[in-house]
């Protein structure tokens, strides 16, 4: 069963058409990877799910139900659908843990009196709030020694672990990751790849991520579709979508084959 | 860092005050606040009650321009509304004081809703201009609205009242005023410990990722609005207490440059900040003026001398401390505290 259903979406800016016909499904509980050279739509799909972009075609379906166009970047968090950014979009000045609190923002009630008063109910919730954080949060991503540090002191893979954070306190029920491991070296990639596969496993959420690391795509997805010039290509299983000739003529443009087993397959070249 | 001042609950380690050194210094303020009326002289303890009205509104300024990053010129505006609402209610009502100043603070409140309803759209100089546009219609509507403003004569009003006391006097006042300012920066500062402050500071900070967090931005743009203005009306309605004279001149636009100055040298999206400006920008022109008496004697022309200086040397210290510090008089008292933290040992 799929989860999120995309069916014939288009958007274009002007003259130029970023994403055509695009249809793909995310499988309930995968991690589901696109992937696709520079300027193939990733990011303006994303942008078009978690709605900042409104296509001027097609339907993206959340659980069975047609996310309109009416419906705003807010209330499609509230409804479960968290994401992150390729160039991190954290708050700069605030503290880890504020970054993280944020994230929990949509299932807090407090009012503006009761904020004003403190003591009493939203004082309680701050307090269950943190906790959950502490215990459920920060303790996964190992992020507990940076917890009162200002984000922009931190180093470009700690921050990505941050915004992880946030994204998790959304209690998502899709993750949508945008370049999770990019300008990363390789300790810190293992370590969100352990993160990403845990998050499906333990918390059951789905993931849905945008990746140009191929050995990570490979390793960890369930699914991949593969976008070029805002169309897709193909979807599949990672071991078919390696040897799909038409992702091969995407990446490369050439027939040189060789280069691109090395280049999608590197435990392969190695072995 | 700090150091030994682990934490046994998650309540201790959100607290406003976290170690025993920053609860005994607040104490001593306020036993300070409690003494000083007592030992004061008439000066001074009318120097008392303006910076705690300057402080009520610089917080509330500060809400809004320095958390939520909408710079607004309309301050002196929504004082103004607080301020007529209070006069006119106790000149036609017998409501009591307490009734009247929460008034003002709602009229006010409601008031900096409409003038923040452009913000959605418009930010950062075009917000400051639309906020302007909205002080001078104000303005306009206290001169020309006579039958309820009093025109250009204003409103006089008879001193409040409650349970038999009359607040006449300054030393009266000063009781009313610094308790309500030491009240409203507290609940400040609990806003600043829950999730509507962070939404606010989200906002300041990057409006896009505000937005994918399910933070509504008209909403929290409005209310931060709607709780700046609110503290600019209680303001004002003290002001109308304390003059007990209102007129559309009380509140210039220079006075929304004022606050706007106040929560700029104090240091922006700080509440610490807000009440060291406000003082500051309320204190400094009058030790100025103490000092060109004080030199008099020894310079029989100082005065002459003095008066078109200070409001010069009163823009340096300005520039000065823009230069020097960048982040406001708040981060100069942090920097004080930081040395102190490991002292004698390091520094």
């Amino acid at each position: 069963m799929s989860i999120l259903e995309i069916s014939n979406l288009s958007l274009s800016f002007g003259g130029v058409k970023a994403l055509q016909e695009v249809s793909f499904r995310v499988p309930e509980n995968t991690i589901t990877t696109i992937i696709g050279p520079n300027g193939a739509g990733k990011t303006s799909l994303f942008n078009c799910i978690s709605g900042f972009y409104k296509p001027q075609q097609g339907t993206i379906s959340y659980q069975g139900q047609v996310l309109s166009s009416g419906i705003k970047p807010p209330r499609r968090a509230a409804l479960g659908l968290a994401r992150t950014f390729q160039n991190i979009a954290l708050f700069r000045g605030m503290t880890v843990l504020d970054n993280i609190k944020l994230g929990a923002h949509v299932h807090m009630k407090s009012g503006l009196l009761s904020a004003l008063a403190y003591f009493g109910p939203a004082r309680r919730e701050e307090i269950a709030v943190r906790r959950n954080i502490e215990q459920r949060i920060i303790d996964f991503l190992e992020i507990d020694h940076i917890r009162r540090q200002p984000v922009s002191s931190l180093s470009y893979g700690l921050q990505k672990r941050v915004e992880l954070a946030r994204a998790l306190a959304m209690q998502p029920t899709v993750l949508m990751l945008d370049e999770p491991v990019a300008g990363m070296n390789r300790e810190e990639k293992e370590d969100m790849a352990r993160f990403i596969l845990d998050i499906r496993e333990e918390w059951d959420i789905t993931v849905l991520m945008v990746e140009h690391d191929m050995g990570m795509v490979m390793d960890i997805s369930d699914h991949i579709a593969v976008l070029n010039f805002g169309q897709v290509i193909t979807e599949g299983l990672p071991a078919d979508v390696q040897k799909n000739p038409e992702v091969i003529k995407a990446y490369l443009g050439n027939s040189d084959i060789d280069s691109l087993r090395k280049k999608l397959n590197p435990e392969g070249v190695a072995a | 860092m700090r150091i030994g001042d682990a934490k046994q609950t998650y309540e201790a380690d959100e607290a406003i005050w976290t170690t025993s050194t920053q609860k005994f210094w607040f104490g001593l303020s306020l036993l300070f606040l409690l003494v000083f009326p007592f030992m004061a002289d008439s000066y001074l303890l009318y120097l008392g009650c303006l910076v705690g009205i300057a402080v009520i509104s610089t917080t509330g300024l500060n809400i809004l321009t320095g958390f939520t990053g909408l710079i607004s010129l309309g301050q002196a505006g929504f004082m103004g509304v607080g301020a007529y609402t209070v006069a006119w209610l106790s000149v036609n009502t017998g409501l009591p004081f307490p009734v009247t100043l929460l008034l003002a603070g709602f009229m006010a409140a409601a008031v900096g809703i409409l003038v923040g309803l452009p913000s959605l759209r418009v930010k950062g100089l075009y917000l400051a201009i639309a906020t302007l546009a909205a002080s001078v219609f104000l303005h306009f509507i206290f001169a020309e609205w006579e039958s309820v403003t009093g025109g250009m004569g204003g409103l006089s009003l008879e001193p409040a009242h409650l349970f038999g006391w009359s607040f006449q006097s300054d030393f009266m006042m000063y009781f009313v005023i610094v308790p309500l300012a030491v009240l409203m920066v507290l609940a400040a500062a609990n806003v600043f410990r829950t999730r509507i402050g962070r939404a606010f500071i989200a906002i300041r900070d990057r409006d896009i990722s505000a937005e994918i967090l399910g933070i509504d931005l008209l909403r929290y743009k409005l209310m931060s609005f709607a709780l700046s203005s609110f503290y600019a009306g209680i303001a004002g309605g003290l002001f109308a207490y304390f003059y007990r004279v209102v007129t559309p001149e009380s509140f210039p636009l220079s006075m929304s440059i004022f606050y706007l100055a106040a929560v700029i040298v104090g240091g922006m999206g700080n509440l610490l900040g807000g009440i060291l400006g406000a003082a500051f920008m309320t204190l400094v022109p009058e030790a100025l003026k103490l000092l060109t008496s004080a030199l008099t004697p020894f310079y029989p022309n100082a005065p002459v001398f003095m008066s078109p200086m200070l409001e010069i040397i009163f823009g340096a210290l300005i520039v000065g401390f823009l230069i020097f510090e960048p982040h406001g008089l708040a981060e100069i008292w942090h920097r004080i505290r930081r040395f102190f933290h490991l002292w004698p040992f390091k520094n």
